[in-house]
C-alpha cells in the first residue's frame, strides 16, 4: 500500500529506510502503522485557512549531506545563529535531517543529560524514547500530517534531563533545508522531576530551496516540578510549506515557557498546544509573527487545563503587510475538575497594509465553574497618537513605525535565551518589515 | 546663536469641524517663561497639541513661525528637530520600547549619521538628569510610559525635555496629578533649563506650579483666545479670586468654546 505521496514512499521504502537507520522494531512498526493511518485520515482543518492545495506531499525524503568538520566550515547563515565559536557550547546542526555539526560539553554527559539527534537516540536510547514518543502530547492519528510525520521522520533531536538535574546553558539546534527536501523533524524533550533546561531551535533554508516541505513535531514533557524554556525562531523561505506542531505536557507544579518567533515566508500552519495535567502546572506561550507577500498562515495557540490551580498564559502578536493573510486562534480550554484554574490570552494583529488580512480569534472553552479566565483581542493599524508622540521627539515617521513594530514583537525577542538568536530575530524582523 | 522665537498669530483650530481656537496669538522669546491659565474647556490643550502638529487638529486660519520658519508647514518630527518640545498631558504608552532606547533614538534623530551620541555619554547624561528629577534608575529599562503612574509620566516628560534640550518647550498641564514634592522636582527641572536660549510656555489650571517657576508673563485664555495678559501678579489674583472677575470685566458669560 502507499500514501498519495509523490515519489512513492510506500511500505517497502519505509521498511528499508528504517532498516538502514538500524531502528528498533517498535519504531519500524510505528512508521508502518502510521503510514496506513495517513491513507485513511484527512488533512488538519485549521480554522478559516484552506490548505488542501498546499504542497505537503511532494518532496525528496533523502539527500546527500556532508558532515562539516569544524565550526568555521559551517554555512555563514548557520554560523551567525550560533554566535561566537566559544559560546556555542551545546549545539547540534542538521542539514536535510542529517547531523552536520555537533558539539556537546562533557559536563552535560556527566550530568546524565542526553542531547543527541533523534536517529541516534532511537538506536541508542530506544527505551527512553519509546516511553514518550508520540504518546501523551501528540498522537500519530490526529490527522494526515501527524501520521505522515510518524511514518517518515527523518530528522530531529532528543533531549533527556534526569531528575533534579539543572542544565545551565541553553541547548541549541539549527535545522536547515535545501532543494525540495521534505523535512520530517521530531523534537522530543523529556525533563524528569524537578529538572530544568532551556532549549532553542532555528529553522533556516539555503538559497537553493525549491518547493520544500517541513512537517515538524516537537514534544516537551515537563514532569512534576520541572521547568522547560523552549525558544524557536522559524525562518523558512517562501519555497517551504510548513506544518509545525509544538506540544507540551506539564506535570504537577511544572512549568513550560514557549517563546516562538514564527517568521517563515512560506505558507505555514502552526499549532502550539500545552496540556496542563498536574495541579499547579503553568504554561506561558508567547508567539510573534510577520506575514508578507502573498503568504497564508494559520497560528493556533491552545492551552488545555486539567490540573487544579493550573495557569495558562497566551500572547500572540502578528504584523501583517502586503497581501499576506493570517489567522490567529487562541484557545483556553478548562476541563471539568480543573478548579481554580486561570486562563488568560491576548491576540493582537498590527495591519501595515490595506490588502493584508489578519483575524484574531480568542476562544474560551470552559467546563468548570470555579475558574478565572480572560481574553483580549485586537486588529488594527499603528496608533496615530503613538506615532505623534514619538515624532514629537524628533523621530521620523519611518523610525517611529519601526520602534512601534519592534516593540510590538518584543515579547518574544526578549525571552530568547541566546544572544545571537535574539539578534538574528531582530534582523529578520527588520528585513521582513522593510 | 539667535534667540529662540515662537510667534503665533490669529490661529484658528478645529477638531471634527468644531472650532476650538478662535484667533489665538502669542510671541515667546528665548529667556521668557509664559504661563497660560484658564478654566477647563477654553482651548489650552488644543493650542499645545496644534502647535506640535497633532494629527486630529486642523488649522483653518492664522500663522505660526518658529525662529522665522513657517511652523505649520513642518512635519511633527521637523518641529521637534527645529527645537520645539511638547510635554504632553497624556503621553502615549509604547510597549516593548524601553525609555532609554526611545530617548536615545530621539537624541540621535537630531544628529547626522555617524555623529550619534555614544552609549557611555548617553548613559552618563541620562543618569545625571534622572538623579536631578529623583527618578529611580530602573526607569530607563521600563517600556515607554507603560504602567507608569500619572506622576511618573509627568517626570518622564520633563526628563525628555532635559535630555533633548529644546529651544522652546510647551508644558501642557505638567502639574496636574503631582503631589507637592513631585511638583518641586518638576519645577526644578524647568528652572535648570532657564537661559536666554530657552523659552517656555506653561499651560496650567492652577497657580501652584508658578510658585516655583516664576513666569515673566501670564495670559488668561477663554473662548479659544487670550483675553487678558499680565505679570506674575495676575496668576496670584486668579488663584485668590478665581476667574469670575475677568468674565465680569469682559462681559463673558460662558468662557468655554464651541457651546453656541
Amino acid at each position: 500500500m502507499s500514501v498519495d505521496v509523490k515519489g512513492s514512499y510506500d511500505r517497502t521504502y519505509i521498511s528499508n529506510f528504517s532498516k538502514d537507520r538500524q531502528e528498533p522494531e517498535w519504531f519500524t512498526n510505528l512508521r508502518l502503522s502510521s503510514l496506513e493511518q495517513a491513507d485513511a485520515i484527512e488533512l488538519p482543518k485549521p480554522e478559516k485557512t484552506k490548505i488542501t492545495d498546499w504542497n505537503f506531499t511532494s518532496f525528496a525524503h533523502t539527500t546527500e549531506t556532508k558532515v562539516v568538520n569544524s565550526f568555521d566550515d559551517l554555512d555563514e547563515d548557520i554560523r551567525v545563529l550560533l554566535g561566537e565559536k566559544e559560546q556555542a557550547k551545546n549545539v547540534i546542526v542538521q542539514e536535510n535531517g542529517k547531523v552536520t555539526y555537533e558539539k556537546v560539553e562533557a559536563d552535560l554527559k556527566n550530568q546524565g543529560v542526553i542531547f543527541t539527534d533523534i536517529e541516534t537516540a532511537i538506536r541508542e536510547h530506544s527505551n527512553l524514547v519509546e516511553k514518550a514518543y508520540m504518546k501523551e502530547a501528540i498522537s500519530t492519528n490526529e490527522n494526515k500530517l501527524t501520521a505522515l510525520h510518524a511514518a517518515l521522520v527523518n530528522g530531529g533531536t532528543f533531549i533527556y534531563v534526569p531528575k533534579d538535574t539543572h542544565v545551565e546553558l541553553p541547548l541549541q539546534t539549527v535545522y536547515s533545508v535545501s532543494e525540495n527536501f521534505g523535512l520530517f523533524n521530531h523534537i522530543l524533550i523529556v525533563a524528569e522531576q524537578n529538572s530544568s533546561l532551556t532549549y532553542i531551535e532555528n529553522y533556516v533554508t539555503t538559497q537553493d530551496a525549491n518547493d520544500a516541505v517541513a512537517n515538524i513535531i516537537a514534544e516537551v514533557y515537563a514532569a512534576d516540578g520541572a521547568k522547560v524554556n523552549f525558544g524557536a525562531v522559524d525562518t523558512f523561505s517562501e519555497q517551504v510549506t510548513t506544518y509545525v506542531n509544538r506540544r507540551g505536557h506539564v506535570g504537577r507544579d511544572a512549568e513550560i515557557y514557549w517563546a516562538l518567533g514564527q517568521m517563515n515566508d512560506g505558507n505555514t500552519v502552526s499549532e502550539n498546544t500545552t496540556y496542563l495535567m498536574g495541579q499547579g502546572s503553568y504554561a506561558d506561550s508567547k508567539a510573534v509573527s510577520i506575514g508578507r507577500g502573498e503568504q497564508s498562515q494559520n497560528f493556533t495557540t491552545n492551552i488545555v487545563h486539567y490540573g487544579k490551580n493550573s495557569d495558562g498564559q497566551i500572547l500572540s502578536h502578528g504584523v501583517m503587510k502586503d497581501r499576506a493573510s493570517s489567522i490567529f486562534n487562541g484557545i483556553s480550554k478548562i476541563e471539568k475538575g480543573a478548579t481554580k484554574a486561570n486562563g488568560e490570552q491576548t491576540e493582537r494583529v498590527l495591519m501595515l497594509s490595506e490588502k493584508a488580512r489578519g483575524d484574531a480569534n480568542p476562544i474560551l472553552l470552559i467546563d468548570e465553574d470555579d475558574v478565572t479566565a480572560g481574553h483580549a483581542a485586537s486588529v488594527g493599524r499603528i496608533d496615530p497618537l503613538q506615532k505623534f508622540y514619538l515624532m514629537s521627539r524628533g523621530i521620523s515617521e519611518q523610525e517611529a513605525e519601526r520602534l512601534v513594530i519592534h516593540g510590538f514583537l518584543a515579547p518574544v525577542v526578549g525571552e530568547l535565551p541566546v544572544e545571537a538568536v535574539k539578534e538574528q530575530l531582530t534582523e529578520v524582523i527588520e528585513r521582513k518589515v522593510y | 546663536m539667535t534667540t529662540p522665537n515662537l510667534k503665533v498669530d490669529d490661529l484658528h483650530v478645529s477638531i471634527e469641524d468644531k472650532e476650538i481656537l478662535k484667533g489665538f496669538g502669542i510671541e515667546i522669546n528665548g529667556g521668557e517663561i509664559h504661563a497660560i491659565m484658564g478654566p477647563n474647556g477654553t482651548g489650552k490643550s488644543t493650542l499645545a497639541s496644534a502647535l506640535m502638529g497633532h494629527p486630529n487638529y486642523e488649522i483653518t486660519k492664522g500663522n505660526a513661525t518658529f525662529n522665522g520658519e513657517d511652523l505649520l508647514e513642518m512635519e511633527v518630527d521637523e518641529r521637534a528637530q527645529a527645537g520645539l518640545f511638547l510635554a504632553m498631558q497624556y503621553p502615549s504608552e509604547v510597549s516593548g520600547v524601553t525609555n532609554a532606547d526611545f530617548i536615545r533614538s530621539a537624541i540621535n534623530s537630531g544628529r547626522e549619521e555617524g555623529d550619534e551620541i555614544s552609549l557611555m555619554k548617553f548613559i552618563r547624561h541620562m543618569d545625571d538628569k534622572m538623579g536631578k528629577l529623583e527618578i529611580d534608575s530602573s526607569f530607563q529599562h521600563r517600556y515607554l510610559n507603560e504602567g507608569f503612574s500619572g506622576g511618573e509620566k509627568k517626570r518622564n516628560e520633563i526628563l525628555q525635555m532635559l535630555m533633548l534640550e529644546p529651544k522652546i518647550a510647551i508644558l501642557d498641564e505638567i502639574d496636574s496629578g503631582l503631589d507637592i514634592d513631585a511638583l518641586k522636582v518638576v519645577a526644578q527641572g524647568v528652572n535648570d533649563m532657564r537661559s536666554d536660549d530657552f523659552g517656555c510656555l506653561i499651560i496650567t489650571h492652577y497657580q501652584r506650579l508658578l510658585n516655583y517657576v516664576t513666569p515673566d508673563k501670564v495670559h488668561v485664555m477663554m473662548q479659544g483666545r487670550i483675553v487678558k495678559s499680565g505679570g506674575p501678579e495676575l496668576a496670584e489674583r486668579l488663584e485668590a479670586e478665581g476667574y469670575d472677575w475677568i468674565k465680569n470685566e469682559l462681559g463673558i458669560e460662558d468662557e468655554t468654546v464651541g457651546q453656541e
